[in-house]
C-alpha cells in the first residue's frame, strides 16, 4: 500500500489542536463466561486450553441456549465503576447487537446500549515528570468477547488474501467491560504520551482491583484510540467544530497506542493541510511499520439494531451492595503513588524509575517486610533487574519481596557483605531455598570469628615479613596487602574492616 | 388390548402401569403401533424415537427393582420438534436444521425423562413455530385426525395431531402467539400456556424470546396438569424463570372435576370481541358453554379490553424482531445446513445458505423483523408495540380486577383446508387473534374443546385466561367445564372423531 | 443486506408484495403508543437473576464439533472472510 504523508509533529501541533477519545476492553479474570458457567480463559487457570474446551451451549449460540449473567461479573463492573469515578446505574439492562461474523455465535453481542452499569467519571492520568491530567469518562458497559478467528493460507496471516479461517469459541462470552471516554481535549502536544498514560492508568486500577490480569500482550486489555484533529481558533474567534474522528484498533502495547495517536495527528494534518477531508472508519495499527491502514469505512452494516435483549432482566445493584463495593476499593493508583513517594522520601528521578519499570509494588511489599526503602529500590532496580533483563523474565517473578528484605536484614546485621549478598540473591533464584538456608547450604556467611581470623592474620604476616616491618614502622597503608591475603584465605567471607583492625593489633602485638 | 391402551388418558394409563397390569413397553409398543398405523395419513412426527422401548424396558426394570419411581413413569410422551433432545434430531421444523442433533437436552425434557416418561419421537411444527396451519413445517404439512384435508393448527399442529389420532396420550408444545391453543382448539384436544415463566425455555428453539413459553397438550385437562408439574418450576438455566413455589396443578385439575369450583365464579367476556368476528358454530359452542358455566353457578360478567385489536399488530412488530436476532445463529458455521459458493465468501455461504434453508414465511419474518429494527424505524414499531404491550397488560389488570378469569373463544374459525391461507398471512395471522394478547401480557390460557361446531361438525374449543401465577385456577375451571361437557356428550369429544388408519381403510378402502 | 439472506427477483417481489400490505396493518400500532405509556419488555418483571461464579457443565470438544459443516483441528472451518472484523 502507498505510505500515508506525514507532516512533522511540531508542524501539526502549531495548526491544528488533536482530539482525542479511547475505547479500552477490559477482560475480567473472574472464574466463569459473562453468561455462562464455562470456564473463563481470561483466568489463568485456564492459558493452556485448547480450542473449543472451554464452551458451553450458549457460547456457540445451539439452539435452544440461553445466557444467565455471572453474579461476579457483575460486581466488578460496579467497582471498575466506581474506581474510575462513574455513578452507578440505580437500573441498567442488557441489549443485543446484532451484526454477522463467524467469531460471533450468536451472531448478535449481548452488550448494554443506552442504559450502561456505570456513566459519567473521570480518570487521573499522570504523565512522565508528574503532571496530572483528568480524562473524562463517559461510560463503562458490560458485554461478552467473540471468539477467536485464524486465518489461514494467505502468505500474512491477515485477513486479506487468506483461503479460509479457523474458529474457536473459547472466548466467546469472556466478560468485558468497555470503558468509553469522552472526548478529551488539551492534551496538545502530549497527546500521544496520554494516550500510552491513560492506558497505563486504567491497567493500573485493573491491577490494583485485582479484576484483570490486564496483559496486553494477552488481549486481556485492548486500546481503541479516536484521534480527531481541528484547525486552531484565532484568538477571540469560537473553537472549531470537532473534525471527523478515525478510530485506531487493534492496538496492542502501551507503546504502540503511543506511536498509533502520533501517526495519525501526523498523517490527518498532512491530508487536511492539502485540503483533503478525513474518512469516518476504523483503522488498523500494524506494529512492524509504525502505521495505520484503512479498515472499514462506516457503512449500512453499523445499524446494528440494538433491542433489549429478551432473554435477560434488568441490574438493580442495592444501595448497600454498592456502598459496600465502594468502602472495598483500594487507594486510588495516581493518589498511592503520591503517598508512597512522600513516604519514601526519594527524589523524583529514582521514583519515577520505579513506576516505569513497573516494581513499585514490589519496592513497597519489600519496605513492609521491614527493609529501607532506599535498599529495597536498590535490590529492586539494580541487581535483580539485570538479571532479569539477562533472562528476559520479569524481574518480578524471580524473587519475593521476603526474600528480598529478608537478604537485606542479613546485610544489615553484617552477616553477609553486598558481595556475598548478591551471592545469596543468585542462590535465591536459583530455588535453593530462603536466604538463610542458601546462606548456611553454601557456607557464605562473613567468619566473625576472631580466633580464625587471627591465625590466618599471623600466618599471612609471618609470610610476609618485610610487610610486617612497614606495619610496625607505621606504614599503616601497607597493611592493604596482608588484608587481600587474609581475604583470599577466607574466600571473601571475612569483614575486611574488621581485619584491618585484627592486623594492625596482632602488627602492635 | 392395544387399542384399548392408545385411548387411555395419560392419567389410567399411569394407573394401569404403576398397579403393574400394563407395562410400559406394552404402553409404548401400542402407541408406537398406532403411529406405524395412521401417521403416514397423520404425520404428526417427523422422528420415531428407536430407543422408546429401550426406554420403557429400563422403566419396567426399575419397577420391578423396587425404585420409586414417579407418578408417570412409564408413559410415552411425544416432543414437539422445537425442543433439542440428544437422542432424535431437532429441527423446529426447518431444512436448515435437518439432521442437528444437541448435545444438550432441553430442560423439559430432562424433566420428562427424570419423571420415567417415554420419548416416543418429535412432532411436526411450522417452520421455527412460524405459522397456524403446520403448513409451513420444511418436511410436509400434518393433517387434522378431524378431517385429513384440513389444518390440525400450528404451529404445533404435529403436538395437537399426534394426542388426537392416539398416537401418544399427550406431548409437550410450545406458545409463541397460540401455538399450543390454537391447534387444540382445531383437533378438539387440551392445550396449556402458562404463564411466562413459569416453565423453562432452555433448550426450546427460540422464536420470540419475550413471547414463547412451553407447555403442555393432551386429550384430559388433568393429564395436562400432571405434564405441566412434571416440566414446570425454576430452572437456574433461564433468567427469565420464575422461582415461585408452584401449587400441584394435577391437584387444581381433580378438585375442578368435582364441579363446585364453579359456584360464584365470575367469568369474565370481552366486549370487544364481539361474536360477529367468528363462524357462527364457534360463537354458538362458545355461548353454550358460558350457558353451562351459568347453570352451575358461575357469573357471566362483561368485561372491556379496548387495546385487544392491536394485539395482532403489536404482535407481528415483537415476533418478526426478536425472531430476526434468533434466527441469525442459523449461519452456517456451526452447525445446520451450509450451501458452498464457490469462489465466495463467508458472507456469500452464509447468505446462500440461509436463503436455501430458510422457507418462505420464515424469510418474511425475518425481514419484516429486520426492517423494524433498523435505525430510525425502531420507535415507530418495536418501541410502539412494546407500549401496546404495557396497555395490554393494564387491559387485563383492569379486567380481573372484577372476573376470576376471562373466556373467549379459541380462534376465529374451525380448521380450515390445507392451502386455503397458505399465501395469505394477512388472514394466517388473524386466527391468532384471541390467543396472542395473552402471550403478550404473559399470563396464562388453557384451550379446552367446547363441541363441535354445526355447520362442519368440526371441534372448537374455548379459551380461558387468568391473572399471571394463576394457572392452578385454570386446571381448575377446565376441569369443571370439561366434566360437565363430557357428561352431557357421553363421551369424549375426540370419540366422534373418524376412525383413521388400518381401521378407516376397513371402512373406507384404501386411498 | 443486514438479514443476510440472499434473495433471488422472485422472491423479492413475492415477499415485498407482502411485506407491505403487513408493514401497513401493523403500523396502527403507533396510534395508541404515546409517550406516556412505557414500554413492556419482558411480560413478567423481575430483576437481579444472576448465576453464582462457578465453573459448571462444559460441552466436550467432540460436542461443539458433533454438528460442523466444516472442522479442522478442533475448530470450524468457513471460507474466506470478505469484511473486517468487528
Ligand atoms: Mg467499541
Ligand atoms: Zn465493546
Amino acid at each position: 500500500m502507498a505510505k500515508a504523508a506525514l507532516m512533522d509533529f511540531d508542524e501539526a501541533l502549531e495548526r491544528y489542536e488533536p482530539v482525542l477519545g479511547f475505547e479500552v476492553h477490559v477482560e475480567l479474570n473472574t472464574e466463569t463466561k459473562m453468561f455462562s458457567a464455562a470456564a473463563n480463559p481470561a483466568n489463568e487457570k485456564n492459558h493452556s486450553a485448547g480450542p473449543n474446551t472451554l464452551v458451553a451451549p450458549v457460547d456457540m449460540g445451539l439452539p435452544g441456549s440461553l445466557p444467565v449473567v455471572n453474579e461476579t461479573a457483575v460486581r466488578y463492573s460496579i467497582s471498575l465503576g466506581l474506581a474510575l469515578g462513574c455513578s452507578i446505574a440505580p437500573s441498567s439492562r442488557f441489549a443485543r447487537k446484532n451484526y454477522f461474523y463467524p467469531d460471533l455465535g450468536k451472531n448478535y453481542q449481548i452488550s448494554q446500549y443506552d442504559e450502561p452499569i456505570a456513566f459519567e467519571g473521570q480518570v487521573e492520568v499522570e504523565l512522565e515528570g508528574g503532571d496530572i491530567v483528568t480524562v473524562p469518562i463517559e461510560r463503562a458497559h458490560m458485554e461478552e468477547d467473540a471468539g477467536k478467528l485464524t486465518h489461514m493460507g494467505g502468505a500474512t496471516g491477515r485477513i486479506q488474501g487468506a483461503e479460509y479461517s479457523l474458529v474457536d469459541y473459547n472466548r466467546a462470552g469472556v466478560p468485558l467491560v468497555e470503558i468509553v471516554t469522552k472526548p478529551i481535549f488539551g492534551a496538545e502536544h502530549r497527546a500521544p504520551e496520554l494516550a500510552a498514560a491513560y492506558v497505563r492508568a486504567i491497567r493500573d486500577i485493573v491491577i490494583g482491583l485485582g479484576i484483570s490480569e490486564a496483559r496486553m500482550e494477552r488481549g486481556n486489555l485492548r486500546c481503541d484510540a479516536n484521534v480527531s484533529l481541528r484547525p486552531r481558533a484565532a484568538a477571540g474567534e469560537p473553537a472549531a467544530p470537532l473534525g471527523t474522528r478515525t478510530e485506531t484498533k487493534n492496538v496492542n502495547s502501551m507503546r504502540s497506542v503511543e506511536r498509533a495517536v502520533r501517526h495519525e495527528i501526523q498523517r490527518q494534518a498532512a491530508i487536511l493541510a492539502a485540503g483533503g477531508t478525513i474518512t469516518q472508519e476504523t483503522r488498523h495499527w500494524h506494529e512492524d511499520t509504525g502505521t495505520t491502514s484503512p479498515g472499514r469505512p462506516k457503512s449500512d452494516a453499523d445499524d446494528y439494531r440494538y433491542f433489549p435483549e429478551p432473554d435477560l432482566l434488568p441490574v438493580a445493584p442495592s444501595a448497600e451492595l454498592i456502598e459496600s463495593l465502594r468502602a472495598a476499593l483500594p487507594e486510588p493508583p495516581a493518589v498511592r503513588r503520591r503517598r508512597l513517594k512522600a513516604d519514601w522520601g526519594f527524589a523524583d528521578i529514582d521514583f519515577q524509575g520505579v513506576v516505569n519499570a513497573g516494581l513499585l509494588n514490589e519496592v513497597e511489599a519489600t519496605v513492609a517486610a521491614g527493609a529501607a526503602p532506599a535498599a529495597a529500590r536498590k535490590w529492586w532496580m539494580s541487581e535483580i533487574s539485570r538479571i532479569a533483563n539477562a533472562d528476559g523474565v520479569e524481574a518480578s517473578s524471580l524473587v519475593s519481596p521476603g526474600s528480598v528484605a529478608e537478604l537485606q536484614k542479613l546485610v544489615d546485621a553484617g552477616t553477609l557483605t553486598d558481595k556475598l549478598a548478591r551471592q545469596v540473591l543468585e542462590g535465591v533464584i536459583a530455588g535453593e531455598g530462603s536466604p538463610q538456608e542458601v546462606v548456611d547450604a553454601r557456607g557464605l556467611a562473613v567468619v566473625s570469628d576472631d580466633g580464625a581470623l587471627i591465625a590466618a592474620i599471623d600466618e599471612a604476616l609471618a609470610s610476609q615479613p618485610d610487610v610486617l616491618a612497614k606495619i610496625r614502622d607505621g606504614k599503616v597503608q601497607a597493611a592493604g596487602a596482608v588484608i587481600g591475603a587474609v581475604m583470599k584465605a577466607m574466600k571473601g567471607q571475612a569483614d575486611a574492616a574488621r581485619v584491618r583492625e585484627l592486623i594492625l593489633e596482632r602488627a602492635a602485638g | 388390548m392395544s387399542a384399548d391402551l392408545i385411548r387411555l388418558s395419560a392419567a389410567d394409563l399411569a394407573d394401569k402401569i404403576a398397579s403393574g397390569e400394563v407395562s410400559s413397553v406394552e404402553a409404548t409398543q401400542a402407541h408406537l403401533d398406532r403411529i406405524a398405523d395412521v401417521d403416514g395419513d397423520v404425520h404428526a412426527f417427523l422422528h420415531v424415537n428407536a430407543q422408546a422401548l429401550d426406554a420403557a424396558q429400563d422403566i419396567d426394570r426399575r419397577r420391578a427393582a423396587g425404585e420409586e419411581l414417579g407418578e408417570l413413569a412409564g408413559v410415552p410422551l411425544a416432543i414437539k420438534d422445537v425442543l433439542v433432545t440428544t437422542d432424535m434430531p431437532s429441527t423446529s421444523g426447518s431444512k436448515i436444521l435437518e439432521g442437528f442433533l444437541s448435545p444438550y437436552d432441553a430442560t423439559v425434557v430432562a424433566r420428562a425423562r427424570a419423571a420415567g416418561l417415554i420419548p416416543l419421537g418429535k412432532t411436526n411444527m411450522d417452520e421455527f413455530a412460524m405459522g397456524s396451519s403446520t403448513e409451513h413445517s420444511a418436511y410436509g404439512p400434518t393433517h387434522n385426525p378431524w378431517d385429513l384435508d384440513r389444518i390440525p393448527g400450528g404451529s404445533g399442529g404435529g403436538s395437537a395431531a399426534a394426542v388426537a389420532a392416539f398416537e401418544a396420550p399427550f406431548a409437550l408444545g410450545s406458545d409463541t402467539g397460540g401455538s399450543i391453543r390454537q391447534p387444540a382448539h382445531v383437533t378438539g384436544t387440551v392445550g396449556m400456556k402458562p404463564t411466562y415463566g413459569g416453565v423453562s425455555r432452555f433448550g426450546a428453539i427460540a422464536l420470540a424470546s419475550s413471547l414463547d413459553q412451553v407447555g403442555p397438550v393432551s386429550r384430559t385437562v388433568l393429564d395436562s396438569a400432571l405434564l405441566h408439574d412434571v416440566i414446570g418450576g425454576h430452572d437456574p438455566n433461564d433468567a427469565t424463570s420464575l422461582a415461585d413455589a408452584w401449587p400441584s396443578f394435577a391437584a387444581a385439575a381433580r378438585e375442578g372435576a368435582t364441579g363446585e369450583v364453579l359456584t360464584g365464579l365470575k367469568v369474565g367476556v370481552i366486549r370487544e370481541l364481539p361474536d360477529s368476528g367468528f363462524q357462527a358454530g364457534v360463537s354458538a359452542s362458545f355461548r353454550a358453554s358460558l350457558a353451562l358455566l351459568e347453570a352451575h353457578g358461575a357469573e357471566i360478567v362483561e368485561v372491556s379490553a379496548p387495546h385487544f385489536e392491536y394485539g395482532v399488530a403489536a404482535y407481528y412488530l415483537i415476533l418478526p424482531a426478536e425472531a430476526s436476532s434468533n434466527l441469525a445463529k442459523f449461519d452456517s458455521v456451526r452447525f445446520g445446513l451450509r450451501v458452498d459458493v464457490p469462489g465466495g465468501t463467508v458472507e456469500d455461504v452464509m447468505a446462500r445458505s440461509r436463503e436455501v434453508g430458510f422457507g418462505d414465511e420464515v424469510k418474511r419474518r425475518i425481514i419484516l423483523g429486520t426492517y423494524a429494527l433498523s435505525a430510525g424505524y425502531y420507535d415507530a414499531y418495536y418501541g410502539s408495540a412494546q407500549k401496546v404491550r404495557t396497555l395490554i397488560q393494564r387491559d387485563f389488570d383492569a379486567a380481573f380486577a372484577g372476573v376470576d378469569v376471562i373466556a373467549t373463544p379459541s380462534a376465529p374459525t374451525t380448521a380450515f383446508r390445507l392451502g386455503e391461507k397458505v399465501d395469505d398471512p394477512l388472514q394466517m395471522y388473524l386466527n391468532d387473534v384471541t390467543t396472542i394478547p395473552v402471550n403478550l401480557a404473559g399470563v396464562p390460557g388453557i384451550s379446552i374443546p367446547s363441541g363441535l361446531a354445526e355447520e362442519d361438525g368440526l371441534p372448537v374449543g374455548i379459551q380461558f385466561i387468568a391473572p399471571a401465577r394463576q394457572d392452578a385456577r385454570l386446571y381448575r375451571v377446565g376441569a369443571a367445564l370439561e366434566t360437565l361437557l363430557v357428561d352431557e356428550w357421553g363421551g369424549p369429544l375426540l370419540d366422534r372423531a373418524p376412525a383413521l388408519g388400518s381401521a378407516r381403510s376397513d371402512v373406507e378402502g384404501t386411498r | 443486506m443486514l438479514a443476510r439472506i440472499q434473495l433471488d427477483d422472485d422472491e423479492v417481489e413475492r415477499l415485498t408484495g407482502q411485506l407491505s400490505a403487513i408493514v401497513d396493518n401493523i403500523a396502527k400500532v403507533s396510534e395508541v403508543a404515546t409517550p406516556d405509556v412505557p414500554a413492556t419488555s419482558h411480560p413478567i418483571p423481575l430483576e437481579n437473576v444472576f448465576r453464582p461464579d462457578v465453573v459448571g457443565q462444559m460441552l466436550t470438544t467432540a460436542q461443539v464439533l458433533q454438528n460442523a459443516p466444516d472442522a479442522t483441528d478442533d475448530r470450524f472451518k468457513v471460507t474466506a472472510i470478505l469484511g473486517e472484523e468487528q
